[in-house]
């Protein structure tokens, strides 16, 4: 019982030798995770975001990006812990695609 | 604490597949290394995934592995090798009989 | 199927090449995850939990991290055998020694020889010393690169461009657990007469996980 990011030995094509610059939002993930997980808040550790992101399942492991990854996980475990609720958050998600349509209309 | 083994031990890495967070790969599991270093002891992430605290601490080691016992068709250099950090609770003896 | 086309990275110096070019950022759609990115910074912010202010510093510091760091220490190693073997025991104390805040994380380094070529890899999620050298690349994070390194390295490393030798060992380390790893490059021959600071420019990024070597001059 394979999980599904445990890939390794599987078969794969060749590695694609690119690179991207990352973007502004991918940093502030980035940013996010290591605030909550610092000595000062604690509320998150790299293992339950590992975790998180296995959970995702394979269909949105294999579609979504690197980042896109870490933000569902982090979203989804501040949710378990209390942190935030599923109403702030839907919220809070309509107005920042508001203001976003507001600043590049 | 003290380690369950030793640098130089001949290990294998006990099969089993549960679910949850685990970070032994499969490639490893069943298979037979040697312990190259001791490197500490951490809390077990098994237990950190799901918010707990994860105490006792494990032993965390470096088992080396021969990369021709990993894959049957491995087409590389012959003294090729893999090494992968492993949690005690996940070795045990080389000697030990594994279940058929 | 052939390796890409890859040209070859010149000094850690030269501008890194990429493909594809980048949209320009008002261009890029705005995303699910974007938004939901936007939403949870201000809800955190909201609640106290960091301020914009923390938020912002911790985005500088990432961006502040490059391969350069980890060029300084290798270069120091070359130089000198004392820093090399309190580099190879821990590198997060090493990099103090430079006043490189290189995080909690346990950092350790695997010395390439004449005999073992080390290649990093991390199956389960791309495991990276970030904190000491930036962000990886996203080859570093693809499904072909944690597939396929553990198994056949050496074509990997073809793909790179990188030929290994069949007598030298080639040892793949994944990082599975709480180390992360970097890889302590041989040095190039013909740089003898080069001072660190020259030694720490030749140090690339790549050379550091692993799927290159340095050049000889």
């Amino acid at each position: 019982m394979r999980r599904h990011h445990d890939m390794g030995g599987l078969a794969a094509g060749p590695v694609e030798i690119s690179e991207h610059d990352y973007a502004p939002w991918e940093k502030r993930v980035d940013a996010i995770m290591r605030l909550l997980s610092d000595n000062k808040r604690r509320l998150l550790r790299v293992d339950e975001l590992r975790r998180g992101i296995e959970d995702l399942g394979p269909g949105a492991y294999d579609q979504l990006s690197y980042y896109e990854r870490w933000i569902s996980s982090i979203t989804n475990i501040l949710i378990e812990k209390g942190v935030i609720t599923v109403d702030e958050l839907g919220r809070a998600i309509e107005d920042a695609k508001a203001h976003r349509r507001e600043a590049h209309p | 604490m003290t380690a369950r083994f030793a640098v130089g031990d001949k290990v294998r890495v006990r099969r089993a597949y549960p679910p949850g967070h685990l970070r032994t790969p499969c490639f490893i599991r069943g298979k037979p290394g040697r312990v190259t270093q001791v490197i500490g002891a951490y809390a077990n992430p098994e237990e950190l995934a799901y918010g707990r605290k994860g105490l006792p601490k494990r032993s965390l080691y470096w088992v080396q592995f021969r990369q021709t016992d990993l894959w049957p068709d491995y087409a590389g250099g012959a003294g090729d090798t893999a090494v992968v950090d492993v949690y005690e609770h996940w070795l045990e003896p080389a000697a030990a009989r594994t279940r058929k | 199927m052939s390796g890409i086309q890859r040209h070859r990275h010149g000094h850690a110096g030269a501008p890194p090449h990429r493909h594809p070019p980048q949209p320009d950022l008002e261009d890029a759609p705005y995303t699910d995850c974007m938004a939901m990115t936007d939403a949870v910074a201000g809800l955190l912010i909201k609640k106290k939990v960091f301020t914009a202010g923390e938020l912002r510093r911790m985005v500088e510091i990432i961006d502040s991290k490059s391969p350069a760091a980890g060029g300084k220490l290798v270069a120091r190693a070359w130089v000198d055998k004392a820093f090399k073997k309190r580099l190879l025991k821990n590198v997060n104390a090493a990099a103090a020694e430079f006043d490189i805040d290189a995080g909690p994380i346990p950092i350790r380094c695997v010395e390439n020889t004449a005999k073992i070529h080390n290649v990093i890899v991390c199956t389960l999620c791309s495991c990276y010393p970030r904190l000491l050298i930036g962000l990886p690349p996203d080859w570093y994070k693809s499904r072909a690169y944690r597939s396929r390194t553990i198994r056949e390295p050496r074509a990997v490393l073809r793909e790179f461009g990188t030929e290994i030798a069949d007598g030298v060992e080639v040892r793949v380390h994944d990082s599975t657990a709480d180390l992360r790893y970097m890889v302590l490059p041989m040095r190039p021959k013909g740089s003898e007469r080069l001072d660190e600071k020259a030694l720490a420019k030749l140090v690339t990024r790549d050379s550091m996980i692993g799927v290159t070597r340095l050049e000889d001059r």
